[in-house]
This record gives C-alpha cells, sequence and structure tokens, in this order.
C-alpha cells in the first residue's frame, strides 16, 4: 500500500503517532504510544511523553507538529492556573477544552496541531473533547487521533460499549493502541495510559514486551 | 488549485476508480470473499451496486480494487488465459496458477496498470487458499484486505481473525469487516456482496444496506 502515506507538511518534529481517549464508568482514560519521528524515517525519540497535565485532573494529548503542541498547552496550562484562581474552584473539563480551541481558532494559519482533552470535574464528571486542527470542539465518549488511528477506526468502532469498567476499558485502549502501533510506522514505543477518575490520576506504562499479541505474531 | 468547470459534472472528467474495500479469508475448507458496491469518479458515485467479485473459474474468484477499467481487464484476461490452461492440463486449474497468472499481468504492466486484485478458491490440492497479487507481488496469506476501505479495518481485522474459524464465523468476519469500513470510508459503501468458495462450488449472496450489523453510533 506504498501509495497511502499521512500527507504531512508538518517541518521539524512531529508526533506522527495514536492517541486516544475513553470515557469508562466512573472516569476516562487517555492514551498513547510514545514515538516522535522527523520525517518518516528517523525516530528522534522512543519514549516521549504525549500526555501533558495542564490541571489535577484534566490531560491532554498532541498530535501533529510538537513544537506547536508544546507551546499551546504551555499557554492553556498558564491560562487555566489563573482562571482557577479567579474562580477559586478547579477547572472545569470544558474550560480547559475551550482554552485549546481559542488558541487554535485564531491561530489557525500558523499551527498545524490537533488536541484531545480529557478529565474529570465535579459538574459533569469524566468528559472527552477533541479540538481538531481547524480549531473545532466536540465532545464525544470516545476518540482517537493522530496518523495511526487510521487503522484501528474498524476495531474502536466494533468493540466500544458506553459505561465499561475500569479493566474493560484499560485492556480495550492497550488492544487498541497495539494494534495501531503494529500497522503504521510512525506510532511505536511503549503505551503511555493515564486513568482519571475523581480519586485520583494514575499513570501506567505498558512496555513493548508486555504488549498484547495477536495472530500473526 | 485547479479551477472547478461548474457546468460539467466531475465524472465526465475524473477516471473511475473502485475506491473500495475487498478482503477474503480462509476457512477450514474453502475461503469467503467479500466486497462493498461503490463505484466513485471523483467526488461522484457512478455506480452503486457494482459487485467487485468476478468468477476466474468455477473455484477461483478474484476482488478488483484501484481503477475499475484496469481491474476488470486483468480479470477478463486471465479468465481466458484459465480456460485455455485448464482445457491444456485436463483438468481443473490451481488457485495458484490463477493468482500467477494475476501477478504476471499487474508485475509485467505495473507502470500502466493501478489494480490490486485478490484472488482466492479452492482446489483439490491445497483446499481454500487466498493470495495478494498488489503492484506485482505474489504473497499467500491466511486473509487478505485491500481498497481504499482496508486501512480503517487493519486493527479490527488484525484483533479479530483467528485461525480455523467455520464456514459461519468466516461469513460474519468477512460481513463484520466490511461494513467497519464501508462506515469510514467515504469511497466505499452500498451494499455487500460476499462469495463462499468450497469443494462443492461457488454460493453468491448479496447483503442489503439494512441488513448490515450495527456498530456503537453516537
Amino acid at each position: 500500500m506504498e501509495t497511502h502515506h499521512s500527507h504531512s507538511q508538518v517541518k521539524g518534529v512531529s508526533t506522527g503517532t495514536t492517541i486516544l481517549a475513553v470515557k469508562f464508568n466512573g472516569g476516562v482514560i487517555i492514551g498513547s504510544d510514545s514515538r516522535a519521528s522527523m520525517g518518516e524515517s528517523y525516530v528522534s525519540s522512543k519514549t516521549i511523553n504525549k500526555l501533558i497535565q495542564v490541571h489535577d485532573r484534566i490531560f491532554c494529548c498532541i498530535a501533529g507538529s510538537l513544537a506547536d503542541a508544546q507551546a499551546v498547552t504551555k499557554m492553556a496550562k498558564f491560562q487555566l492556573s489563573f482562571h482557577s484562581i479567579q474562580m477559586e474552584s478547579p477547572p472545569l473539563v470544558k474550560a480547559a477544552a475551550s482554552i485549546m480551541k481559542e488558541l487554535c481558532y485564531s491561530n489557525k494559519e500558523d499551527l498545524q496541531a490537533g488536541f484531545i482533552t480529557a478529565g474529570w470535574d465535579r459538574k459533569k464528571g469524566p468528559q472527552i473533547y477533541v479540538v481538531s486542527l481547524g480549531g473545532m470542539l466536540l465532545s464525544q465518549p470516545f476518540t482517537i487521533g493522530g496518523s495511526g488511528s487510521t487503522y484501528i477506526y474498524g476495531y474502536v468502532d466494533a468493540k466500544f460499549k458506553p459505561n465499561m469498567s475500569l479493566e474493560e476499558a484499560t485492556q480495550f485502549s492497550t488492544n487498541a493502541l497495539a494494534l495501531a502501533m503494529g500497522r503504521d510506522n510512525v506510532s511505536g514505543g511503549v503505551v503511555h495510559l493515564v486513568v482519571i477518575t475523581e480519586a485520583g490520576v494514575k499513570h501506567i506504562v505498558v512496555p513493548g514486551d508486555k504488549l498484547p499479541k495477536f495472530h500473526d505474531e | 488549485m485547479s479551477e472547478e468547470s461548474f457546468t460539467d459534472p466531475g465524472w465526465l472528467s475524473e477516471e473511475v476508480k473502485t475506491g473500495t474495500t475487498i478482503i477474503a479469508v480462509t476457512f477450514d475448507g474453502g475461503v469467503v470473499l467479500g466486497s462493498d458496491s461503490r463505484v466513485s469518479a471523483g467526488e461522484s458515485v457512478v455506480n452503486r451496486v457494482m459487485n467487485k467479485l468476478s468468477p476466474l473459474h468455477d473455484k477461483i474468484y478474484c476482488a478488483l480494487s484501484g481503477s475499475a477499467a484496469d481491474a476488470q481487464t486483468i480479470a477478463e484476461i486471465v479468465n481466458y488465459q484459465l480456460d485455455v490452461h485448464s482445457i491444456e492440463v485436463e483438468d481443473d486449474p490451481l488457485v495458484c496458477s490463477a493468482a500467477t497468472l494475476v501477478k504476471n499481468i499487474s508485475y509485467k504492466y505495473k507502470e500502466e496498470l493501478s489494480a490490486h486484485l485478490i484472488v482466492a478458491g479452492w482446489d483439490r490440492k491445497k483446499g481454500g487458499q487466498v493470495y495478494a497479487t498488489l503492484n506485482g507481488l505474489l504473497s499467500r496469506q491466511p486473509f487478505a484486505i485491500g481498497g481504499s476501505g482496508s486501512f480503517y479495518i487493519h486493527g479490527f481485522v488484525d484483533a479479530e481473525y483467528r485461525k480455523n474459524m467455520t464456514k459461519r464465523e468466516c461469513q460474519e468476519f468477512v460481513v463484520n469487516a466490511l461494513t467497519l469500513a464501508m462506515g469510514r470510508d467515504g469511497s466505499s459503501g452500498g451494499v455487500a456482496y460476499v462469495v463462499t468458495i468450497d469443494q462443492d462450488g461457488a454460493e453468491e449472496k448479496c447483503v442489503l444496506g439494512n441488513e448490515l450489523p450495527k456498530f456503537f453510533d453516537q
């Protein structure tokens, strides 16, 4: 299938990547692979963390140009902490997502990054928001992104169920990321998962040799 | 950015492609082939009920993808060559022979053609077999997927395929995979055609849009 490749005009280091976020009964799981690449043939980092904490119970994951993504998340983190001091309460997930959306929309000519924002707040519980390249904001029960996501659309469409338990959701995320990493040459490394619930935040790392194996391996 | 002509519809000037989803899977005793039914020319759908599973012989079928004209021509030529060959050997042809004939044409004319055929069937020597012939390569595989819609189901088929499925499980697997791909790929859609080949012959079936399985939809 050599005629297909993600048409990336992203210059410099890009997270050719697979990211996902899933809502389950009581929280969200946000996950990603760990590879950063330059062009299509050089892996510039095998262990980059694409899950960025923008507040206590709100995480972001990034796809696209690493530089743009880091700049936007840094700005969002600052604005969010300021906002939360003004409100005298932890920020809503929607507020975090809206800040990202404002930044993406106002700078849409110059930026090339898309975001998934997921977290837990007291008003609406677990939520997932997608901010796309042009600055669209959408709320979804689960979402996938990055170059590796095309390979797992069928899998997640077939396997997602609303209100899964934590174990089922963890298995679902790990399987989906492993499948995408198995087919996309710019996704790989280890699987990073962050589980966000009312109780707190837990970071899980699944190294390469512990990933689930499928029929041809 | 090319100028769009607002008077001429796209299909007058665009090449006709079967942007598509095709799949072939072996089970114990035969193979199941499946395809969608959409043929597009640029943004228009020029045929929404095309059967992309083309018989090469009684128990050998091929699934077409890529440029519609190229794929159909290859299938016709190989159909003729296979008839001649089967008369010469005075027996039913092997699936491997059919696949080799397709591969020969794909490889020799690889610059001019842009079609990918998956060849699958049953013969007495090796039972059910699936061969992928992308761009002149010949590769026997337990299952093969192709076409623009196949990218979306790589993860699904990797996770769900098991060796030694029964005929029923295989048919369900093929219909599920096609449904998921048609749900995400803009160039695949319509109905699902399924052909099951075993030692008794080939059985064609058409699964209409409203009979396709439903998955989680927001």
